[in-house]
């Protein structure tokens, strides 16, 4: 395996396919290293791809991806033990000729991009576990080791794409380790059904799909959400929460998602599914803070790895792929120019990031994850203030509307005061900012 | 809880490489609060704690997440390392 590579790419989930697919196009000699059996083996998403990250890839990718169902709804739904509140955006312009957002199933989509890359000529290895980075005498990096007999390969630029753990450059001292209030634990189930039963409790047609993005009392007081995303013929139903709240709080994730699959709102659209995976896995929720330092002497890093995940908005697949696209655009022009993969060179990869939305977002909202987690009333005391004054609202019993509407005020007041009402609006309004 | 862990883990695919557990606790370390925290946490329920204190680990259930590998980063208690290439969890959908 002593060969040598234009580029190394570390990993084949989302980020690592759409830099291997840029770098092979491009026509570098381009080698992807995967640990899984086969690329999508060890990936865990809900999962919601979104056209326009994909589509700068390969703008036809409609005609033969893996794709589920095109969004055309979308919930928000707050919780409490009995009740949710919501909301429901469902337009007929997502019924559009090319949709915007569609459910997948990752594991396949995962290898159809993968192939996508090994078609432009990549050279794919699977079934191998990067150790750690290899390093010359002023500490550049050349290349990498793996867990196979002369498991060493060189070439003049690793693009670390190896997911939230990011093992290789912690192991190679490049970055810090991930905190646990930065990282969630999602555990998701999927749950078959046949995909006529889901078009009616949905009330979609065949390839239609909705996203139902969950909050409330069903996270028992941790900063989290849930989700439901309808698929082809299942439904992904997942919940996850912050690490660090899980050790406090001392519950299981697998007993939340039970919790989830109980409630009477969730309940009655998953009833008489077959469950064939339970999955867990760790989501990169610290935001702009968490994001470690983007590339150095012979590398860069992309995706989970980076820390790529707009908390706020559910977006992370497109961060990964649009991260490793530029990853890669920037690497194939040092190369045309012939210059080396300095430290000082590899700086194109970060500015081009940050005139991007993927740095820009993740700026935009660099308070927000901090300032929810230090403030547990916006996931536990409103939801069931909202599900509370709802029913207090609506339930017709011989109360006249004026004191209902002061019950309700006076319950908000009593649950945070007038200045804790106060402070969390503008805490929320600074972090949103 | 209506559906238990082993349950759930029972639908999912593994590839074990007998002999060579990709997670391993420090004996003594055993019985540090990170690793008792993850008796109560780990999605997988692979973590038990025996009756004199002390935290044993089986991880051939394990999703390979690593929530238990940031618990106990600064403990030295847990050596935690993907498995060999090929093995260990085999997601069929992700």
């Amino acid at each position: 395996m002593a060969e040598h590579f234009d580029a190394i790419v570390v990993g084949a989930g989302m980020a690592g396919n759409a830099a291997t697919y840029t770098l092979a196009k491009a026509g570098l000699n381009v080698l992807q290293i995967e640990r899984g059996e086969y690329p999508g083996s060890k990936n865990v998403q809900g999962a919601i791809l979104y056209a326009n990250a994909v589509e700068a890839l390969i703008p036809d990718f409609r005609e033969d991806a893996p794709l589920e169902r095109h969004v055309i709804e979308q919930r928000m739904w707050i919780l409490d033990d009995r009740s949710y509140v919501g909301t429901h955006f469902r337009s007929e312009n997502f019924n559009e000729e090319k949709p915007n957002r569609y459910t997948i199933i990752r594991a396949q989509f995962d290898k159809w991009l993968n192939k996508q890359a090994k078609d432009a000529g990549a050279m794919v290895i699977c079934e191998t576990t990067v150790l750690e980075l290899l390093k010359d005498e002023t500490g550049k990096v050349i290349g990498v080791r793996c867990d196979r007999d002369n498991g060493e390969v060189y070439a003049d630029v690793v693009v670390l794409c190896d997911g939230v753990n990011a093992l290789v450059g912690q192991r190679s001292g490049i970055r810090q380790e991930v905190a646990p209030e930065h990282a969630a634990l999602a555990v998701k189930e999927m749950h078959f059904l046949p995909r006529e039963v889901i078009n009616e409790r949905f009330n979609i047609a065949d390839n239609e799909g909705v996203v139902i993005e969950i909050l409330g009392t069903v996270t028992s007081g941790m900063l989290g959400t849930g989700f439901l995303y309808t698929n082809g013929e299942s439904i992904a139903l997942g919940i996850g929460c912050i690490v660090s709240d899980f050790v406090e709080k001392k519950i299981n994730p697998a007993h939340l998602l039970e919790k989830l699959k109980a409630h009477p709102s969730i309940a009655p659209l998953i009833r008489g599914s077959e469950v064939k995976e339970y999955a867990a896995h760790l989501i990169p929720e610290g935001g702009f803070k968490g994001v470690p330092e983007l590339s150095g002497d012979g590398w860069v890093i992309c995706g989970d790895a980076a820390h790529f995940v707009n908390a706020a908005h559910r977006e992370g697949s497109n961060l990964a792929l649009t991260s490793g696209r530029i990853a890669a655009e920037n690497i194939v022009a040092l190369k045309k120019a012939g210059k080396p993969m300095s430290a000082e060179n590899l700086k194109l990869y970060n500015q081009a990031l940050e005139e991007s939305f993927v740095l820009k977002d993740l700026k935009k909202y660099k308070d927000l994850p901090d300032t929810l987690w230090r403030n547990k009333q916006f996931v536990t005391t409103y939801p069931e203030l909202l599900a509370q004054a709802a029913e207090r609202f609506l339930r017709v019993d011989g109360v006249d509307k004026l004191t209902k509407e002061k019950e309700i005020a006076r319950s908000f007041r009593k649950a945070r005061g007038v200045l804790g009402l106060v402070g969390d609006a503008v805490k929320v309004a600074r972090a949103w900012r | 809880m209506t559906m238990k862990i082993e349950e759930k883990l029972y639908q999912n695919r593994y590839r074990v490489f007998e002999g060579e557990p990709h997670v391993c606790i420090d004996p003594t370390k055993a019985d540090v609060e990170a690793l008792k925290a993850m008796v109560n946490i780990c999605p997988a329920g692979c973590y038990v704690e025996t009756e004199d204190g002390k935290v044993e680990v089986v991880p051939d259930g394990c999703m390979e997440c690593g929530t238990c590998r940031i618990v106990c980063q600064d403990t030295g208690a847990l050596q935690w390392g993907y498995p060999r290439g090929g093995y260990g969890v085999l997601f069929k959908f992700g």
